[in-house]
């Protein structure tokens, strides 16, 4: 059991997955996003192969209407 | 000549605007069509996280594909969260480099934060963002930013959201003759002749969202911009004529008038 904080929101996974996985779960997969990871940007291209740990602070973030 | 030319690519509108504030994507779409403008600005914000999966994408109703697509740091009071912020928008547009930079001071007059935008701008410049900053209308702190690097500097006609107009003509006047990026007007267009007056200055281009979005009719406000911007930077190439209380020098010929009527009461 992982527990990470998803744009603010806390999370719980039964075992550890990657940030596609994640991406998947919250159905963004095919979505244009940016995903940060403790602070540091995760590419889009390592989504697969980037473990998330617990305690781990995601953002998940996209583009909206703005000035 | 008449193209602007921002980080050597040129686009044939000076009218940027934003996409805040529409009712709708299709609105949204329309009023940005009906602008002419190519640069369009967005905000990065929070995704939902499975509250509303079919929610429609922005970038769907403007495609990256059509439009320069220019992220920027609304909301951010700190130079680490603007830069934070433009690292996910890069990431988020395939590595885009053309941003804009703003990081606000506080929540009621959303006036720059000088101190913390000449920070990020350091910091963005050096890891390769091309930076279109949004700024007071300090003419020091608007050449410190050209300095550094940033590819357009764009200081306030007046607060943001406020459609003042442009409240300091003089200290744009001096941006404009000391700057040797483009000047954009950013914030505080309330109308088409505030539009036309920022160009007639000199200005490059500008910059507006709410002028347009807060119009009872924001497509028809939008075409409006549009003809207020080409119309200004018109004015503008052509030169005006000086002021004059008095001319003493009237259009028409003065002389061939025909004789005065006989005044048969005299």
């Amino acid at each position: 059991m992982i527990s990470l904080t998803v744009n603010g929101e806390r999370r719980r996974f039964d075992a550890p997955l990657t940030a596609a996985q994640l991406i998947a779960s919250l159905q963004l997969t095919g979505k244009r996003v940016a995903l940060e990871r403790n602070g540091e940007i995760v590419p889009r291209g390592q989504f697969h192969q980037q473990p998330l740990s617990d305690g781990d602070r995601i953002e998940i973030v996209v583009a909206v209407g703005g000035g | 000549m008449n193209s602007l030319v921002v980080a050597g690519k040129t686009y044939s509108s000076r009218l940027l605007v934003g996409t805040g504030k529409y009712k709708d994507f299709a609105q949204t779409r329309a009023a940005v069509e009906a602008s002419g403008a190519q640069i369009v600005t967005v905000a990065i914000r929070r995704t939902n996280i499975g509250q509303n999966p079919g929610e429609p994408s922005l970038l769907e109703a403007l495609p990256p594909s059509r439009f320069t697509i220019l992220p920027n740091t609304a909301g951010c009071y700190s130079a680490q969260d603007a830069v934070r912020t433009l690292r996910l928008a890069r990431e988020l547009l395939d590595g885009h480099a053309l941003v804009k930079l703003e990081v606000l001071g506080d929540p009621h007059t959303l006036y720059p934060n000088v101190v913390e935008t000449l920070d990020a701008a350091q910091t963005l410049v050096k890891e390769g963002f091309q930076v279109m900053v949004y700024t007071s209308d300090d003419p020091i702190i608007a050449k410190q930013l050209e300095e550094i690097g940033c590819v357009a500097v764009m200081p306030l006609a007046s607060l943001i959201g406020s459609g003042m107009g442009i409240l300091n003509p003089w200290n744009l006047q001096i941006i404009i003759d000391n700057a040797k990026v483009p000047v954009l007007v950013d914030a505080g267009v309330g109308t088409a002749s505030d539009a036309a007056i920022a160009m007639e200055l000199g200005c490059d281009g500008v910059l507006m969202n709410t002028a347009i979005a807060a119009a009872k009719d924001p497509v028809l406000m939008a075409s409006a911009m549009r003809k207020a911007v080409e119309a200004g930077r018109e004015a503008y190439l052509a030169g005006r004529m000086a002021k004059k209380l008095y001319s003493a020098s009237p259009s028409s010929p003065t002389s061939g008038v025909i004789a005065p009527a006989h005044n048969k009461a005299a």
